[in-house]
């Protein structure tokens, strides 16, 4: 991956609601994350993991409470606007190639020569070969490839990851805790959402625990880490 | 500008996609051409008779098409969660709309200016003379069409019963668009063509208010 051009950028949540109707899907949530930290979030479905990525994303507004991002440089601060996300769904379309796909977004990030920026990306995600074929005729592991390579296209400070590991085969999965270990190690901070132990999960350097909205365990380290991603009583 | 320049690429990607799948082109013009040739079958209308009743048929006709091009707008962009990534890219979430309804009137309008010969052979309507100004006409009704639907759209596609929706929330909505056109067609095809100029205003009026308040509101349309 592409040298950081940047200050790492930390994220601060704070007393964090989020009502959908009648459910509650976030109890306050008050979380502080440092500049450069790759953080697991772990919990069982409903927890409110993706509404928690989704709110530091900036696509969905918290019902009551506020996030605002600290460290970095003005220009790592104005990137924090539009972190690189990538969700369950690959958030390209299939009618497109991967090339159009990423030219797309490159262009309406305003990414300067976004042809060097895309083709850059396609030879670091492995992909350059299929580059024109459509990504209807694409796995489940090559569209992860494209999600992440357009959510790294404007080198975003901030990286979100919603349970990338899904549906991925075990090389798929060997290729993501790589890509995802190069962008930790350019000091990006990094929020990704897991379910159990893997690969991926040890790349973590710090771990918490949501359920049923609220925030109930929190570690940096050891026994605790793990029982936090398995669900175990530490 | 980078209003503009997101709409641009935006608006090339509709196209793109549309001209690829050519999904909305095809089932429009079909849905329109059965209304034109059924109605004329059914009720062989003379010449003065068509130009009293078809005005209305053919704008009944594009209103219908219009409200099936219009159901998969949004509902394309949830298939993948497309939208999220758009409204994470672009600087103005307008630019979104605009590229939609941009895209949308560009459709309609190449689908009745396909369909116009036949429809003019089959109700024996003369347009040729006045051509430009049923350009203008379906210039403005389409845009109007396309500003409310696209809006719409993006209500109706975070819906649970979203097929329905659309059609129940759009037709009424385009009662005035309907009525005005209707009546400025009509206008043109009588045996003296005269231009119905308080139409034509109420139309640009329409598509001015409809996307200023589209412009305004637009946001949070798009919100989860």
């Amino acid at each position: 991956m592409t040298p950081p051009a940047f200050s790492p950028v930390g994220l601060r949540f704070e007393n964090i609601d989020k009502r959908y109707g009648g459910l509650l899907a976030l109890r306050g949530v008050s979380l502080t994350i440092a500049p450069g930290e790759c953080l697991v979030l772990a919990g069982r479905n409903g927890s409110g993991k993706t509404t928690l990525l989704r709110i530091a994303a900036r696509l969905v507004r918290p019902s009551r409470g506020s996030l605002s991002f600290s460290g970095g440089s003005r220009d790592a601060q104005e990137n924090t606007a539009r972190p690189g996300f990538v969700a369950h769904a690959s958030m390209v379309y299939d009618e497109l190639s991967a090339e159009e796909n990423l030219l797309l977004f490159a262009r309406l990030r305003q990414v300067p020569r976004p042809e060097n920026r895309v083709d850059a990306l396609l030879r670091e995600v492995g992909l350059s070969d299929r580059r024109a074929s459509l990504v209807r005729t694409f796995s489940r592991g090559m569209r992860q490839r494209v999600a992440i390579a357009r959510a790294l296209l404007r080198e975003p400070a901030v990286l979100l990851l919603d349970e990338p590991a899904t549906g991925l085969d075990p090389q798929g999965v060997t290729w993501l805790a790589g890509a995802i270990r190069q962008i930790r190690d350019s000091r990006r901070t990094i929020l990704m959402s897991l379910h159990g132990e893997s690969e991926i999960s040890s790349l973590g350097t710090r771990a918490i625990r949501l359920d049923a909205g609220s925030v109930v365990a929190d570690t940096r380290t050891g026994a605790t880490f793990r029982s936090i991603l398995t669900f175990a009583d530490a | 500008m980078s209003l503009l320049s997101n709409t641009f690429v935006l608006l090339g990607k509709e196209l793109r996609t549309e001209f690829r799948s050519r999904e909305l082109l095809t089932t429009t013009i079909v849905f329109i051409l059965i209304v034109i040739v059924l109605f004329s079958f059914t009720f062989d209308p003379t010449s003065d008779e068509s130009r009293r009743f078809a005005p209305g048929l053919l704008w009944l006709a594009f209103l219908f098409a219009s409200s099936l091009m219009l159901q998969p707008c949004f509902l394309r962009e949830q298939h993948n969660d497309t939208l999220s990534a758009l409204r994470l890219s672009v600087t103005d979430p307008f630019a979104i709309f605009l590229a939609k309804l941009a895209a949308n009137t560009l459709f309609l309008l190449l689908t009745e200016l396909l369909l116009l010969p036949i429809f003019a052979t089959m109700y024996n309507v003369p347009v040729l003379s006045v051509l430009h100004w049923l350009a203008l006409v379906f210039f403005l009704a389409s845009l109007g069409i396309s500003i409310a639907g696209t809006a719409l759209s993006a209500i109706s596609a975070q819906a649970r019963m979203r097929e329905l929706l659309l059609p129940l929330l759009m037709l009424p909505l385009l009662t005035p668009i309907l009525v005005a056109s209707t009546e400025v067609t009509k206008a043109l095809f009588d045996r003296a063509p005269y231009v119905q100029w308080k139409g034509i205003g109420f139309l640009a009026v329409f598509d001015v208010v409809f996307l200023t308040a589209l412009c305004l509101f637009g946001e949070y349309l798009l919100e989860e």
